[in-house]
Order: structure tokens, then C-alpha cells, then sequence
């Protein structure tokens, strides 16, 4: 049975960055049979959400705060490519606990 | 979709800056700015938009060899979609994208102007693939040619094409 796993993606509008890196969380849901729900928001909203959404994971390309309750990434290494396997294992190990 | 298929191409030549001399980050956005906006790009409001922005969340990437920033602001700042890119003769620090204690040395600034948000998501998977491979970037500063420059990025955008 699939898995569904809730990620929330967190950037300065909302838009860019974040988009980009919620669709490479969702392509690696699919590597590993997971499904991945993903809402995007601002850094700003990032404590409000996590209340309302409940994420499993928070995946950010601005600093948000570190106390949000659920494990919380950088997800920069989809933009600039350093450290991206060490993410995406990272990432995996979020969506299989 | 608005722009005649002749015209298609993301990096204008009269919109990449090289070399590019600035003293720190809020000059070379200025100056790539003000390019943009001279040729009908953007609105007055870009720049002190993009600068704003920059300063709460900064955009640059810690990228292997060459580093590389791509300030950017909301699309009602934009008229028409266009990149300006600066080469710096020599680069200046950029705040890293994600991690407030760090810094980019950034020689590489990619200044994106969209009018859809849509438009800049495939913009940014298609240059955060390129901005993966350090033997472009050295590519890019190694030319100094706005021609050549503007030619790199364009085969390297093609999906930006064939999807606008």
C-alpha cells in the first residue's frame, strides 16, 4: 500500500524556489513509492502552516524557524546542485520514518 | 506566447553585462537593473523591489567553482520576460540563499524578470541544471563575449523556449 507523506515547501514568495523544489520532493516520493502532498508557502507563514497542513517534513530555500515541531530542511542543493545526494537521502529517510 | 517566435529566446546580447564591474551586490543589480528596465523589461519599481527582497531573502548559490546569484521580485514589477546576466571582472558577495550566516561570492548574476509565475519556475529548473555543471559557468566567465554569452545560455534554456 502507498504511503502519504504531507511536505511542506517554504521561499520568499511562494512561487519560484519553492516551486522547483516541490516538484523534485514529489519526484522523489515517486522513486520510492511514497505519495507526496506539497503546500507551498512563504518563510513567513512557515508556523502557521505547519499547524493547519500538519506536514511530515518542512523543505525551505529561506531560513524559517527551526522549532516548527517536524524535521526541517534546506532545500537550496536542488538550486546550486552541492550537497543535493546528501538531500535527497535526507529526504528519503523523512518520507520512510 | 506574447513574443514572436523569432524572438523567443530567454538572454537578449544588449541585456548581458560583461565584464560587469560593480563595488558589492546592490550596484550589479542596479546596473543590470536599470538595462532591463531601459529596453522596456520592467517597471521603475523593479530595482528597489528586487533590492528589497534581496535583503530579506538573498539568492545567492553556494555553487561549485564559479558561484552565481539570481535576484528576482514579484511579476507586477515586470512588463515582459527577459533575463539581464552579469559577468563580473571581479565577484561580490551575495547573501546564500537559505542560510542566513552565509556568504556567495558571486561572479555570475542571473537578474530574472517574468510576468507569470509559471514562466519562472521553468526558468529556475532549467538554470539550477546548468548552474550543476562547473564547466559551464567557467565557460561563461571565460568568454567575455556578450554574443557568446547570451548563446551559452540559450541552449542551455531551450526547454523555456519550446514550452513559452
Amino acid at each position: 500500500m502507498n504511503k502519504t507523506k504531507k511536505v511542506l515547501v517554504a521561499c520568499g514568495t511562494s512561487i519560484a524556489t519553492a516551486t522547483v523544489v516541490a516538484t523534485k520532493v514529489r519526484e522523489i516520493g515517486q522513486e520510492i513509492g511514497v505519495t507526496v502532498n506539497t503546500l507551498q508557502c512563504k518563510a513567513a507563514e512557515a508556523r502557521a502552516k505547519v499547524g493547519t497542513f500538519q506536514p511530515d517534513l518542512v523543505v525551505a530555500t529561506t531560513p524559517v524557524p527551526k522549532d516548527l515541531g517536524v524535521p526541517v530542511l534546506n532545500g537550496v542543493a536542488f538550486l546550486s546542485g552541492v550537497g543535493i545526494d546528501k538531500l535527497k537521502q535526507d529526504i528519503i529517510n523523512a518520507l520512510r520514518a | 506566447m506574447d513574443r514572436p517566435p523569432e524572438d523567443n529566446s530567454w538572454v537578449k546580447t544588449d541585456l548581458v553585462m560583461a565584464p560587469l564591474h560593480a563595488q558589492n551586490a546592490f550596484e550589479a543589480i542596479t546596473l543590470l537593473g536599470s538595462r532591463l528596465y531601459a529596453a522596456g523589461y520592467v517597471r521603475e519599481s523593479f530595482v528597489p523591489a528586487v533590492i528589497e527582497r534581496e535583503k530579506k531573502f538573498a539568492t545567492g548559490l553556494p555553487t561549485v567553482g564559479i558561484q552565481v546569484a539570481i535576484p528576482h521580485t514579484d511579476v507586477e514589477h515586470v512588463l515582459r520576460d527577459g533575463i539581464a546576466v552579469g559577468v563580473l571582472d571581479s565577484p561580490v558577495t551575495f547573501g546564500e540563499m537559505g542560510n542566513p550566516e552565509g556568504t556567495v561570492e558571486a561572479q555570475i548574476i542571473c537578474l530574472l524578470a517574468a510576468t507569470r509565475a509559471d514562466q519562472v519556475v521553468i526558468l529556475l529548473q532549467n538554470l539550477a541544471e546548468m548552474f550543476q555543471n562547473p564547466e559551464v559557468l567557467q565557460q561563461i566567465v571565460a568568454v567575455q563575449d556578450p554574443v557568446r554569452i547570451a548563446a551559452i545560455l540559450n541552449s542551455h534554456l531551450k526547454t523555456v523556449k519550446e514550452v513559452s
